[in-house]
């Protein structure tokens, strides 16, 4: 008997005599002989809770996470301040244990938060319909293709170099399999190259992909960038952080056809990147193509409001081979959380939020900005992350500034090569004024000094671990 | 007649939408500390949105109220009985909660260099080499989100496989007992899908299988045991077909449950299986996320896997070895997702590992495969072995199918009407009308973590029920009684879906005041 288990041996007799078998042994008889292990696992033995802890604990102990370092480090996923009542109301039983709602008179409870979840992603985005939530963001943009592929009988697909790289690599993975063509157009000055653009979408385009503000940290010109997907009937599907749309125009109102993006920064953990949610809002006229979980409002046989999971035709328990995904997890749980931090935000809160962060950021960009061996790397308007140009080796810089205690962004070269010394700074209400000053001291003293000093060849090899933490 | 101990609340749902009154708040902002100026100063005007989004204004201790009150409109396997098949609805340690509030592991970002991540890395290492072992599998990748996909990453594989060599394949096969997820992936993936008829054992037919298979195959899906509880004893020669014609053979490790320490995927011949950490694993299932479907590969897929991968290179100069995220993988598929997976299911399910051990996985397995016999056996006795006869008469593995046909033809009384009846008893009712070749299906799963007496207090249920029915079969048709709402007009949500607030809100939260949303 284990911890989790309760069968006693005298429990074990009696299940066996009702069963008519001697022993368990003879219950998996059925296994053919030859495939039944005769060895045990080569696994350790079971262990207490305690060390169990302490064995977690000490693998903990060698991360540098975001309380032991001060952290600038965005590209997607961001250090947010998750409220105290987030934790207190996700790590509930009632919301932790539960299977997907399939019987939606004991699920109520989960159902009527997807649906004021959708709601408050609707809001968000400025589109009518969401779905309760995906996987995560990189794959919900790949999601996006597959339903863009379905309404416009196309396959070809017109990206901006500006979407996250993690998004265009997961993208193009779907894409093989689902039979697409990706095309991608260029940044210039940090924004997509409008040109470019225009010249790439065909009637042969299903859908363009823009995000905004994009992985430099530009707010992009959605609506005019979107013009030519209009113009040739191809959907318009604007990735999207969820954090800045307190302040920045909802992609809705901006010829959106399908708005999504990473859930995280709303009261997610990093967690070394998941899980989270991704968000998945689109126009009425896409709803019996979304992906995911829908709930939807209705009443019960006494006339009583109650919520369902809606729309279940579209998936794969019940179309099989013809569902428009082959996805089941909405991802709950995060998405409760999102919705938790959301309410505890409110309206007001939300869009304040937004502001501090447009504020502190355009604080944090003039301040590096002004350090020797630093610049802009473009100078688009931004809402919370931005990115510079370093006149120093990117790695260098980052390793001096981590021995400070300093995460100080997120090095753009090997996703973007001609960004070699690009460096991805994020900022979250988290990051104070006096850490902003310390981080534009501790970049300006590590330029210097990589610029300065020999660096022994050895060290510029990839550096050993183990001695970190 | 409810037997949970605590009843529902149930009053009338309200959404926080409509708890919400203009100018209340509950979050207090950290000051700017920066200079404040207009916004249209720093992002040009026509960028800026024009009205906040109408999120809810209420005050924390209402917040708490509310999300309170909707989680006990919710029913979950801390407070009873969740027998649903397929779902492996087992005991979601605390311990694993604890380990994954970490900071170390909680407010890790996941673009940390890997030399600054080295424990991180470690466990994601050790969790992938404890999957091998049970899966009896060289290799494994951790990114897939889910089961549904990893089964998309495992036809992925299956296409890059072949493409490598040359090959374009057109057909994946699957057996009509299957889950609804395969043949979805299956379509995802560019391929079309040939259902495998099922014999009268309940495994695949052979003969269909012969006639089905030909160098058209790109890969077989299967799951073992299959969703019917029962193990395909003809595995070895299903596999050597496959392997004939060049194809993969693909394991939903969604039944591995059933398994662990007493057979391996690997040794049957499979070459791709996924295993959901939600399941087997213990993550704790959210209300429908997250979970997490690693795979497990063979030697000859492996050069395909996502990027990036776990690696440990072995140390120098004294140095113990190190752990790294290896993205020059020329044969990739490419990711899957962003980042490295879902971490924090990783750190809950090695937990989960390290507590068990070897003895204690075997033991688990064994455990949830004596359960769900017992319970057949129990469900054979009296009514139930009546009106619920069992779809395939023989040893289980880890759950088993009744077919309610008789039950609804002799007493007019359904499935779903059962199902509903079990919740005025406080149980979770099994998975229903699935798999589609049982008429009136009822799959029943009870995992290791229950008790002789709850799967009794189940049998006798089911028992009292029939029983009633018999004297008077619209009380289950009519249930359920005691629960927050009872049965809800599905049709309705689909013809016509609401699926958000309609805004502003109108009165407090009467029919009307829920439209269509309209923007």
């Amino acid at each position: 008997m284990t911890r989790y288990t309760s069968a006693t041996p005298a429990d074990r007799a009696e299940m066996l005599a009702t069963i008519g078998d001697g022993s368990t042994a003879e219950l998996f008889e059925q296994v053919p002989a030859a495939l039944r292990l005769s060895d045990p696992l080569e696994l350790p033995e079971g262990m207490s809770e305690a060390e169990v802890f302490e064995r977690l604990a000490a693998l903990a102990e060698r991360n540098a996470d975001a309380e032991e370092q001060v952290c600038f480090v965005g590209a997607g996923m961001y250090d947010h301040y998750v409220p105290a009542i987030v934790d207190a109301i996700t790590q509930r039983s009632e919301f932790l244990t539960p299977y997907t709602p399939y019987q939606p008179e004991i699920s109520q409870g989960g159902l009527q938060v997807m649906f004021e979840f959708q709601t408050a992603m609707s809001e968000l985005t400025g589109l009518p319909v969401s779905n309760a939530g995906l996987y995560e963001g990189p794959s919900s943009v790949a999601s996006a293709g597959y339903l863009a592929m379905a309404a416009t009988k196309r396959r070809r697909f017109v990206v901006s170099r500006g979407l996250h790289p993690h998004s265009r690599e997961t993208l193009e993975t779907y894409s093989v399999g689902y039979g697409a063509e990706v095309v991608e157009v260029g940044l210039r000055d940090g924004e997509t190259d409008a040109g470019e653009l225009a010249a790439a979408v065909d009637g042969e385009t299903a859908a363009v992909f823009l995000q905004s503000p994009n992985f430099l940290g530009a707010v992009e010109r959605v609506e005019a960038l979107g013009a030519a997907a209009k113009e040739h009937g191809a959907l318009l599907v604007v990735a999207t952080d969820p954090m800045t749309l307190g302040v920045l125009k909802p992609p809705g109102e901006q010829g959106a056809d399908i708005a999504l993006g990473e859930g995280q920064p709303l009261g997610n953990r990093l967690d070394f990147g998941g899980p989270s949610f991704g968000f998945f809002c689109a126009t009425e006229e896409q709803i019996r193509r979304m992906p995911g979980r829908i709930a939807g409002e209705t009443e019960d046989v006494d006339g009583r409001r109650g919520f369902v999971l809606a729309l279940q035709t579209r998936e794969q328990h019940i179309r099989r081979e013809k569902a428009t995904h082959n996805i089941c997890t909405a991802q709950a749980l995060n998405a409760l959380a999102a919705m938790v931090h959301l309410a505890w935000l409110g309206r007001e809160g939300y869009r304040e939020l937004g502001e501090l962060l447009v504020r502190r950021t355009a604080y944090a960009r003039g301040r590096l900005a002004a350090v020797p061996g630093v610049e802009l790397l473009h100078e688009a308007p931004v809402a919370r992350e931005f990115a510079l140009r370093l006149d120093a080796p990117v790695e260098r810089v980052l390793e001096r500034c981590a021995e400070r205690g300093i995460a100080a962004g997120y090095p753009l070269g090997r996703e973007y090569p001609e960004f070699e010394n690009g460096l991805l700074v994020a900022i979250t209400e988290r990051r104070t004024r006096a850490q902003i000053d310390d981080l534009a001291e501790a970049l300006g003293a590590a330029i210097q000094a990589a610029n300065g000093e020999f660096v022994p060849d050895s060290e510029t090899k990839s550096p050993v671990a183990g001695e970190v933490g | 007649m409810a037997m949970t101990e605590t009843p529902m609340q149930r009053e009338r749902a309200r959404t926080i939408y409509e708890k919400s009154k203009p100018g209340r708040r509950a979050a207090v902002l950290p000051a700017a500390e920066v200079p404040e100026p207009p916004l249209e100063e720093l992002i040009p005007a026509e960028l800026l949105r024009a009205e906040s989004p109408r999120l809810p204004e209420v005050a924390e201790p209402e917040i708490v109220r509310h999300y309170n009150r909707l989680s006990r409109r919710n029913f979950d396997l801390d407070s009873g009985f969740y027998p649903l098949g397929s779902c492996t609805m087992k005991h979601n340690p605390r311990l694993n909660e604890r380990v994954a509030a970490l900071p170390g592991h909680a407010r890790l970002h996941p673009a940390q260099e890997p030399k600054r991540a080295q424990g991180a890395l470690e466990l994601m290492w050790l969790l992938q080499e404890s999957l091998a072992e049970i899966c009896g599998l060289p290799h494994v990748s951790l990114q897939p989100s889910a089961g549904s996909h990893g089964e998309l990453a495992g036809l992925l594989l299956t296409r890059a496989f072949h493409a490598d060599r040359g090959e374009e394949r057109t057909k994946v096969l699957a057996p009509d007992t299957s889950h609804g997820t395969n043949p979805a992936s299956v379509t995802m993936a560019g391929y079309e899908v040939v259902k495998v008829a099922t014999n009268e054992s309940g495994g695949v037919e052979m003969d269909d299988l012969r006639a089905k298979v030909d160098g058209d195959v790109a890969c077989l899906m299967l799951t073992n045991p299959n969703t019917l509880g029962l193990f395909d004893e003809n595995i070895a020669e299903i596999a050597a077909l496959i392997h004939g014609v060049g194809g993969t053979l693909y394991y939903d490790g969604a039944n591995l449950n059933a398994v662990m320490g007493h057979s391996r995927p690997g040794d049957m011949g499979f070459d791709i299986v996924h295993v959901n950490l939600h399941k087997s694993f213990s993550q704790p299932h959210g209300g429908g996320g997250p979970g997490a479907g690693p795979i497990a590969v063979s030697e000859r897929i492996e050069p395909y896997l996502p990027r990036p991968q776990v690696v440990r290179r072995e140390g120098t100069n004294g140095h113990g070895p190190t752990f790294d995220l290896d993205l020059d993988r020329p044969k990739s598929i490419g990711r899957l997702r962003g980042f490295q997976g879902n971490f924090g299911v990783f750190v809950r399910s090695y937990a989960y590992i390290l507590s068990l051990g070897a003895d204690g996985l075997a033991e688990a397995s064994e455990t949830a495969v004596l359960n769900a016999n017992y319970l057949k056996a129990r469900l054979a006795e009296g009514r139930a072995g009546k009106r619920l006869p069992v779809a395939f008469d023989r040893h289980c593995m880890h759950e088993f199918v009744l077919s309610g046909k008789p039950m609804k033809k002799e007493l007019g009384l359904a499935t779903l009407d059962l199902a509903k009846r079990l919740l005025d008893f406080g149980f979770h009712p099994p998975t229903v009308y699935f798999p589609l070749l049982v008429e009136e299906a009822l799959m029943i799963e009870p995992t290791e973590t229950e008790t002789k007496e709850s799967l009794d207090a189940f049998a006798d249920a089911i028992e009292r029920i029939l029983a009633e029915a018999e004297q008077d079969p619209e009380i289950a048709k009519s249930a359920p009684y005691t629960t927050p709402v009872r049965r809800l007009d599905e049709v309705k949500a689909t013809r016509k879906p609401v699926a958000r607030q309609s805004m502003p809100v109108m009165g407090d939260g009467g029919p009307g005041s829920a439209g269509r949303a309209s923007r």
